[in-house]
C-alpha cells in the first residue's frame, strides 16, 4: 500500500503527462458543464421562486427530486438522445467530450436551479412588499435577487461543480472512457483500478479528492468575506 | 389622487377584525400622523392603502379613482437593504419610472446629497446603521417623487440624533408637496411633525383633528386616555 501511495506520489511529483491529460480534461468538461448549467439553473430557480402559477409546486417538487437523481440513469437518458437512431444522433456528439458535457449540464441544472429556488424565494419574501409598492416586475425582481443573492449562489454553483466532477455513471455510458479523448478523472479511476494500476488511480483521487476539498475551502472562505463585506 | 376618502374600511384575516369599517378622509397637503396603541391597525391601514393587502370590505377612492395612479412610496418599519451599493438601493428603485440610466443616476446622487448619504453611495447598503437605513430608505422613496409618502413607524428604535434626521427629511419631503401619512409610537415627534393626527382604535377612526387641537384638546374618551397613557395598558389587560 504504501507501495502504491508513493508511485502515486511519484506521478503527481513528476506532473505525469497522462495524468495531467486527464484532469485537464476533467476540468474542462466540468467546468464547461457548470457554466451551462448556471446560465440555465439560475434563472429558472429565481424565476420559480418569483413567479406563482398553477403546477408551480408540481414542478418545485420534481425540481427537488430530481437533485438526487442517479448519474447513470442520466447517462442512459442521454445516450438515447444523442444515439443514431435518437433525436440528437445528428449532432455526433456520442462519446465524444461534447456528450459529458450535455450529461453533466442535465446533472448539475437541477441541483443548481433547486437551491438558487429556495435561496431566492427566502430573499423574496423579505424584499416582495417593497418591490411591489415600487412597482418592481417578475423579471427586474429576478435580476435584483440574482444580484442581491450572488454570494449564496455562488456556494450552491460550486456545490453543482462538485457533483459534476465526482459523478462517473453517466460520463461512462456517453463518453466511453476512450483513452486520450473522453477519459476523465472518474473513469479513469475505475478502470484503472479494476486493471489494477491502482498508482495511477490513487493519484487521480488524490487530485480529484484535492479539488472538492479546494471547492469547498473557497466557498466557505467566499461566504465568510460576503458575510463581512456585505452583511 | 387627492382627496383621499376611505369608508367603511374592513380587514378581518380569519374572521378577527382589525380594521372595523374605518372611515378616512385625507387632504393632498402635509403631515398627517397615525396615533393609537399596539394592534390598532395603523401598519394595517398603511398597508391597505399601499395594495399590499386586500381589504374585506369598504372602499378607497383615490380623487375619484379606485386606484392610487402610482405616485406611491412606502418606507417600512424595518426597510428592506439589497446586498448592493447603497446607491444601487435608491437607483434601482426608479427602473419602473425612469427608462433613461442618465437620469437615475442623477436623480440618485441628488437625493442621496440631501439625505446626507452621498459620501457612503458605493459602501453596502447593508453595512449602514439603523440611522443611515432609515434615511436611505427615505431616500429612495424621496428618488420616486411620490405625491403620497407613507412611512411606518420611521424612527422606531432609532436614537435621539438618528430620529432628528430622519424627521428632517420628512419635513423636507413634505415642503416639495408630498403628503406624508404616517404612523408613531413617539408623541414627542407626533407635535413636532403633524399638521393632523389620525387617532385609531379598535379598528376605527375615533377622533380627527388639527395636531394642535387633538393634542390641547382631545374630543373622545379613547383619546384622552392615550394621551395619559392609559389606554395600551387597559387595551393589554382587557384582551
Amino acid at each position: 500500500m504504501l507501495e502504491t501511495l508513493a508511485a502515486a506520489l511519484s506521478l503527481l511529483a513528476h506532473f505525469d503527462h497522462r495524468l495531467l491529460d486527464i484532469v485537464g480534461l476533467s476540468l474542462r468538461v466540468s467546468l464547461t458543464a457548470l457554466a451551462i448549467g448556471a446560465v440555465l439553473g439560475l434563472p429558472l430557480g429565481a424565476w420559480l421562486a418569483v413567479a406563482r402559477f398553477p403546477g408551480r409546486g408540481a414542478i418545485i417538487v420534481a425540481l427537488n427530486a430530481l437533485m438526487g437523481l442517479p448519474s447513470v440513469v442520466v447517462g442512459v437518458l442521454v445516450y438515447l438522445a444523442l444515439s443514431r437512431s435518437g433525436p440528437f444522433g445528428s449532432l455526433g456528439l456520442l462519446f465524444s467530450p461534447g456528450a459529458m458535457i450535455v450529461a453533466q449540464t442535465v446533472l448539475v441544472v437541477p441541483l443548481i436551479a433547486a437551491v438558487c429556488r429556495q435561496i431566492v424565494e427566502d430573499a423574496w419574501k423579505e424584499y416582495a412588499p417593497e418591490f411591489s409598492v415600487i412597482g418592481i416586475g417578475r423579471r427586474q425582481a429576478v435580476a435584483l435577487l440574482l444580484a442581491d443573492c450572488r454570494f449564496s449562489l455562488i456556494v450552491a454553483t460550486l456545490a453543482g461543480l462538485g457533483r459534476a466532477m465526482s459523478e462517473v455513471g453517466a460520463v461512462m455510458i456517453v463518453g466511453g472512457n476512450i483513452d486520450g479523448y473522453t477519459r476523465v478523472m472518474t473513469t479513469a479511476i475505475a478502470l484503472e483500478t479494476s486493471k489494477g494500476d491502482l498508482a495511477l488511480s490513487v493519484a487521480l483521487g488524490i487530485v480529484l479528492m484535492g479539488i472538492i476539498l479546494g471547492l469547498n475551502v473557497v466557498a466557505h472562505f467566499l461566504r465568510c468575506w460576503a458575510a463581512r463585506r456585505y452583511g | 389622487m387627492f382627496p383621499l376618502r376611505v369608508s367603511g374600511l374592513r380587514f378581518a384575516p380569519d374572521g378577527r377584525a382589525i380594521l372595523d369599517g374605518l372611515d378616512l378622509e385625507v387632504s393632498g397637503e402635509g403631515i398627517s400622523v397615525i396615533l393609537g396603541p399596539n394592534g390598532a391597525g395603523k401598519t394595517v391601514l398603511l398597508r391597505l392603502l399601499a395594495g399590499l393587502l386586500p381589504p374585506d370590505g369598504g372602499r378607497l377612492d383615490w380623487g375619484g379613482a379606485a386606484q392610487a395612479g402610482g405616485r406611491l412610496a412606502m418606507v417600512f418599519q424595518q426597510p428592506m437593504m439589497l446586498r448592493l451599493s447603497v446607491f444601487t438601493n435608491v437607483e434601482f428603485a426608479l427602473r419602473p419610472q425612469m427608462p433613461s440610466a442618465a437620469d437615475r443616476r442623477q436623480r440618485t446622487a441628488e437625493v442621496l446629497a440631501r439625505v446626507g448619504l452621498a459620501h457612503r453611495e458605493k459602501d453596502c447598503a447593508r453595512l449602514l446603521s439603523g440611522g443611515e437605513r432609515q434615511r436611505l430608505a427615505l431616500a429612495r422613496a424621496w428618488a420616486m417623487r411620490p405625491r403620497l409618502l407613507l412611512l411606518d413607524e420611521p424612527t422606531a428604535a432609532l436614537d435621539p440624533s438618528a430620529t432628528e434626521a430622519v424627521e428632517r427629511i420628512i419635513r423636507e419631503i413634505r415642503t416639495e408637496g408630498a403628503k406624508v401619512l404616517m404612523t408613531t409610537h413617539n408623541l414627542g415627534q407626533a407635535t413636532r411633525l403633524a399638521d393632523d393626527i389620525v387617532f385609531l382604535t379598535d379598528g376605527r377612526v375615533q377622533e380627527h383633528a388639527p395636531a394642535q387641537r387633538f393634542f390641547a384638546h382631545p374630543q373622545s374618551p379613547a383619546a384622552k386616555a392615550f394621551l395619559q397613557g392609559e389606554l395600551p395598558w387597559r387595551i393589554a389587560f382587557e384582551r
